[in-house]
């Protein structure tokens, strides 16, 4: 079972060790050295490593959306702006998210397996009697690497929703391309890619400053890997969804 | 009289609520290598780990070369750390890495040219006698092997102490003894500082009485006799995080106590 912090003092060192390292990690990026070797290999890993599972899942919920919103478009006869519903839903709120979501399981697990295992064996020892500072190169390697790749996924995300949109409005609902094309390019508007961009940069330092954080204190050898792991991945999933609203609220009232 | 090299007064560690080290203090001299034994949780792995800096005493104080390092931080550590070499318990190389940029890590931080590197590299792996592992990766090698390439790790510094953290545990007899013989060797040929850490009495006991001769071009062993007897390793016993003797291999083993008799039996 996965043990979740239960007393309030225990919830309120969680946060504090998790501020702590996030505050060392953007402190340590400004210092030498820099380990670019480590930074492109992490972009590898979280960017390229990615691009098909997040490829599939916009394709296919864009696909789905499109179906599912048909219905009731009909019923008001609007059924035209279903390329408008899809890119608005999409970019907003889909894309960030479910991309998140899906790097989170994927490059979350990895992260917190890879620094666990390292702990457990006494690399992370190891590297520091050798004069290395672990959070300049584990951590922050791996935070440039999903704030910076986090976005980009979600473009290929959103572009392949949109995509799998227009394969479902043409040949199930019989909407021509150049109308469903039309709508979705003439309802986003700046703000709209703005916003789709922020959040996906915010969830992404959090997804790597969680799994990080959830790899460098794990204990108990190899079951204690796994129980970090498995936290990494249900931390990450739930501050996803909560920064979600705050992050949306935050938009729609500057954004106005 | 001459300044310890290494020394620790009244080191309190607690896990928890259990001390781990209770008020330790010991000194290391230059060229000295201190063994310390024990049984399982001891405390032995905690004094390197205290050393070293991985981790803080509660209370007491912490001095390499003179310098109290017990409030320093990570970055004021770097420069102790350079001075001092570790081989873990589990090798703990970098198993994504080649024996290569294992052994040359430390060079590698220091941006140290990549020729000098090399010839480093080389000479260290040189020393454990795995030059031709040069080019593979940690898991394949041997348990001894990974020990022998830790080894060289920890020397590519050229550092003047060096830490065991019992390096010949699970190993077989004949690894054991060639292990323990690289660390004769840096003791009386090249008059590096040592602490070993061990519950092996066997292996405590080879280095107690074991010394290393250069004869030009071949290192040959020796046992202490009647004539010739090893002044410079000396033993340091844990129970339950205090020192319950410390002393020469002579006196530990006609020591009257019931629980080192036990220990050594």
């Amino acid at each position: 079972m996965t043990k979740m912090p239960v007393s309030p003092k225990a919830a309120v060192k969680e946060v504090q060790d998790v501020s702590s390292l996030a505050a060392k990690a953007f402190a340590s990026m400004f210092r030498r050295p820099f380990y670019v070797r480590d930074i492109l290999t992490q972009m590898d890993i979280v960017g390229v490593g990615s691009l098909t599972v997040v490829m599939l899942t916009g394709f296919f919920t864009g696909a789905v959306l499109t179906l599912q919103s048909s219905k009731t478009l009909t019923t008001f006869g609007a059924v035209a702006f279903t390329g408008q519903l899809v890119a608005v839903s999409l970019v907003r709120e889909l894309g960030p998210v479910l991309t998140s979501l899906m790097i989170a399981g994927r490059v979350g697990s990895g992260i917190a397996s890879e620094l666990g295992s390292m702990l457990v064996t006494e690399q992370i020892n190891a590297m520091r009697a050798l004069g290395t500072d672990p959070i300049k190169k584990l951590v922050v390697p791996r935070l440039l690497a999903t704030t910076s790749m986090l976005p980009v996924a979600t473009v290929m995300a959103d572009a392949m929703g949109i995509i799998g949109g227009l394969f479902t409005s043409v040949f199930v609902l019989r909407i021509s391309a150049n109308l469903y094309l039309a709508r979705a390019w003439n309802g986003l508007s700046y703000m709209d890619l703005f916003g789709g961009l922020l959040k996906p940069i915010v969830f992404g330092a959090t997804v790597a400053i969680v799994s990080c954080h959830c790899g460098l204190r794990t204990y108990g050898g190899t079951q204690g890997v796994g129980r970090s792991t498995t936290q990494a991945v249900v931390v990450s999933s739930i501050l996803i969804i909560i920064f979600n609203l705050f992050l949306t609220r935050l938009i729609l009232v500057y954004t106005r | 009289m001459t300044e310890p090299i290494l020394e620790m007064k009244n080191v309190v560690k607690y896990y928890g609520d259990t001390a781990v080290l209770n008020g330790i203090s010991f000194s290391v001299f230059r060229g000295e290598t201190k063994i310390i034994i024990g049984a399982s949780g001891s405390g032995k792995s905690t004094i390197l780990k205290l050393i070293m800096g991985l981790d803080k005493p509660d209370a007491g104080r912490i001095f390499v070369e003179g310098e109290d390092i017990t409030k320093f931080n990570e970055r004021q550590l770097v420069s102790v750390r350079q001075k001092i070499g570790m081989v873990f318990q589990e090798s703990a190389l970098f198993d994504s890495l080649p024996v290569r940029e294992n052994v040359a890590y430390r060079l590698y931080e220091l941006g140290v040219d990549e020729d000098e590197i090399d010839a480093k590299v080389r000479q260290s792996l040189g020393f454990v006698g795995l030059e031709e592992a040069i080019d593979k990766m940690p898991a394949e090698l041997s348990g001894g092997m990974k020990r022998r390439v830790a080894l060289a790790r920890a020397l590519i510094g050229e550092p003047e102490i060096m830490l065991y953290d019992e390096p010949t545990a699970g190993l077989d007899p004949v690894t054991s003894k060639k292990i323990n013989e690289l660390i004769i060797t840096l003791r009386d040929i090249k008059s590096v500082t040592g602490v070993f850490v061990t519950h092996r009495m066997r292996d405590a006991f080879t280095l107690a009485t074991e010394y290393a001769t250069n004869g030009g071009r071949q290192i040959s062993f020796h046992t202490e006799d009647n004539f010739l007897c090893i002044a410079n390793t000396r033993f340091l016993m844990l129970r339950d995080g205090a020192i319950i003797f410390e002393g020469p291999d002579e006196v530990l083993r006609r020591s009257k106590d019931e629980y080192i008799k036990r220990f050594l039996a």
